[in-house]
């Protein structure tokens, strides 16, 4: 068996999401090769060549992959993942993007948002927003695979000491250009991996009012999340959507604050450890599965929740 | 311009899905069905498009059992031109959707291809990036606005940093994202008028598209329930909780 690992990076530092992949790499069992792709990669390189349990870090430094688009990262990976029994890649929206087309000019299937590995090719993995949990057995010589980080323990970061090696294959598919972004900028920690994490729902009334939701995240080292409906009505940005179609958390601790626990919410957070729901609807359906519910009017409890905080933290 | 829109008969999103007892799957039997909410988007969106004078003409493929048609007739309520239904009982996969659809895209030549995002049933999340790839085309996933400009059509993608936009050659695949638009509801009058619109009916065989699903599914479990938790009385009491009981803080 041999297994390559995409890294998810954004050029200059590797995402720890890449970390949880190669874990879900290790449970397969077999040799793990990471490939970095992108332009101007070497620290991303040099930081995946230490994470443990990597075999060989492959890098392909050019400027068709430095936005990562898809035509051209799946041809690329499609190459070079060709003598490969497994590829992996973590299921973000980049992974997303780029994998089933790798799985498509492989003629294979592609095995969406893995959360455990069963055997080398059998894999479990949520389905109707996580109302049901599927086991599913991929036939194919090359199983292609997103995996969701949150399912797998990150492996160490440190302590590794792959050889790194330079491919000069070049795919520019021609097809698609990078016009520009806007990223959302926040010196806090990253939604999908940070240990705790608040949300706000439409209950929060407006995108000033988040300003309480952050306070809170500051003092705890909290990510701050949103709902759908938060999102929508523009209080916040889509990148801090969590659900079935945003982004899965699993934090320690998740705090949701003015949203109501619809089943699609719920596929992006039901696996944090400690679930904590403020709400003033005592019938919310997020009550069923918080561990601590207060009801009250947030208005009132998030203020008081900073105060309380500040006399224990 | 010729758009075709890729839609899904699933479960509807409302309902609350139940696992089988003997753990085959989830149960479908006298459940409501619906077009897969990012389908409706999809549509939407092309119906916009051809409201700006951008697209001339849209088709509306699905595929699926016979019942399918409902959500093509739907689609055609909402203004799109023809329907084609793919008729098959079989359970179709994401890859051989993909090769389905590129045999219409070979006989339709459309310029623009929208599909959803992610079907809310398999949550796969494949389908569109596949049909790009097997045609050739460029990719805007998970779009939230698409602006086509001549020979290039400009797609805002939701991304997890934020918001990216690319520009693609046409033809090209677009998959929509929620914010894309909000799906209007079909008239009566429009209802009625769709029934006249043209439908017709292929089978895989016709478009030389044999289904050879290269996954199976061992087993469908209903995932582990929380265990009921406590009210709390007041803040004090819940970061009190917090601090000694979890001891997440
Ligand atoms: C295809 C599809 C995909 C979806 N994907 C997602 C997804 O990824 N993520 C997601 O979140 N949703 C998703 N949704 C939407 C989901 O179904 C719900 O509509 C959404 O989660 C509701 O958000 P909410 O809880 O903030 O709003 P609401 O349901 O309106 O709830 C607001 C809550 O705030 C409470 N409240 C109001 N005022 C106060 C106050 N002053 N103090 C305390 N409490 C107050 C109310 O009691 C209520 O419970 C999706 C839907 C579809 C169809
Ligand atoms: N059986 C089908 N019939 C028509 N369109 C489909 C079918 N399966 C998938 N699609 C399209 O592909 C999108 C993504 O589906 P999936 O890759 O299954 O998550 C859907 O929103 C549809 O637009």
């Amino acid at each position: 068996m041999s297994i390559l690992v995409i890294a998810e990076h954004d050029n200059s530092s590797l995402k720890q999401a890449t970390l949880n992949v190669v874990a879900a790499a290790k449970a397969i069992g077999g040799d793990i090769d990471v490939l970095v792709a992108g332009e101007n990669v070497g620290a991303v390189a040099e930081a995946a060549a230490k994470a443990e349990g990597v075999n060989k870090v492959l890098v392909a430094d050019n400027a068709a992959y430095g936005h990562f688009l898809a035509e051209n990262l799946g041809e690329l990976v499609a190459e070079v993942g060709k003598g490969y029994s497994h590829i992996l890649a973590a299921a973000g929206t980049t992974g997303k993007d780029f994998m089933p087309r790798v799985a498509a000019l492989l003629d294979v299937a592609q095995v969406s948002d893995i959360v455990r590995v069963e055997s080398d090719d059998t894999f479990v993995r949520p389905i109707y927003a996580g109302n049901a949990i599927a086991t599913v057995k991929a036939s194919d010589a090359i199983k292609v695979i997103t995996v969701r980080p949150t399912g797998f323990d990150p492996v160490a970061a440190e302590g590794g000491s792959a050889s790194v090696e330079q491919l000069d294959v070049v795919k520019d598919a021609g097809l698609s250009s990078f016009v520009g972004e806007e990223k959302a900028q926040s010196d806090r920690p990253d939604l999908a991996s940070a240990g705790i994490v608040i949300s706000g729902g439409r209950g929060m009334q407006n995108g000033d009012n988040f300003k309480m939701l952050e306070q809170v995240a500051d003092l705890m080292g909290a990510a701050v999340g949103a709902s759908r409906a938060a999102v929508d009505a523009g209080f916040v940005p889509n990148d801090m959507q969590v659900g079935q179609t945003g982004k899965i958390v699993a934090p320690q601790l998740y705090i949701a604050v003015g949203i109501s626990g619809a089943i699609q919410h719920l596929a992006g957070m039901s696996d944090s450890k400690v679930i904590v729901a403020i709400n003033k609807d005592e019938e919310a359906p997020i009550f069923q599965v918080a561990d601590y519910g207060l009801v009250a009017d947030l208005f009132e409890a998030v203020p008081q929740l900073e105060e309380e905080l500040k006399k224990v933290l | 311009m010729k758009v075709l829109v890729a839609v899904k008969r699933v479960i509807d999103y409302n309902v609350k899905v139940r696992v089988k007892p003997d753990n085959t799957g989830v149960d479908l039997a006298n459940v409501k069905m619906a077009m897969n909410p990012f389908c409706e988007i999809a549509v939407e969106e092309a119906v916009r498009l051809k409201e700006k004078g951008v697209a001339s003409e849209i088709v509306v493929v699905s595929i699926g059992p016979k019942a399918a048609q409902e959500q093509i007739r739907t689609a055609l309520a909402l203004g799109a031109d023809r329907g084609i239904h793919i008729e098959t009982d079989e359970e179709v996969q994401s890859l051989e959707a993909a090769k389905l659809l590129k045999a219409v895209v070979e006989k339709e030549e459309p310029k623009l291809v929208i599909l959803g995002k992610q079907s809310i049933d398999s949550d796969n999340n494949q389908t569109g990036q596949m049909l790009a790839a097997l045609t050739g085309m460029g990719q805007g996933t998970f779009a939230s606005e698409v602006v086509v400009d001549g020979e290039k059509v400009n797609v805002t993608r939701e991304v997890d940093g934020g918001l990216m936009t690319v520009a693609l050659n046409l033809p090209a695949v677009v998959t929509t994202d929620l914010r894309l638009n909000e799906p209007r509801y079909a008239s009566l009058p429009n209802i009625m008028k769709a029934k006249k619109k043209p439908l017709d009916a292929v089978s895989p065989a016709d478009l030389g598209v044999e289904i050879a699903p290269r996954l199976s599914t061992l087993k469908v479990e209903a995932p582990a329930a929380r265990q009921a938790g406590i009210k709390v009385a007041d803040v004090a009491e819940l970061v009190d909780k917090l601090k000694n009981e979890a001891k997440v803080i």
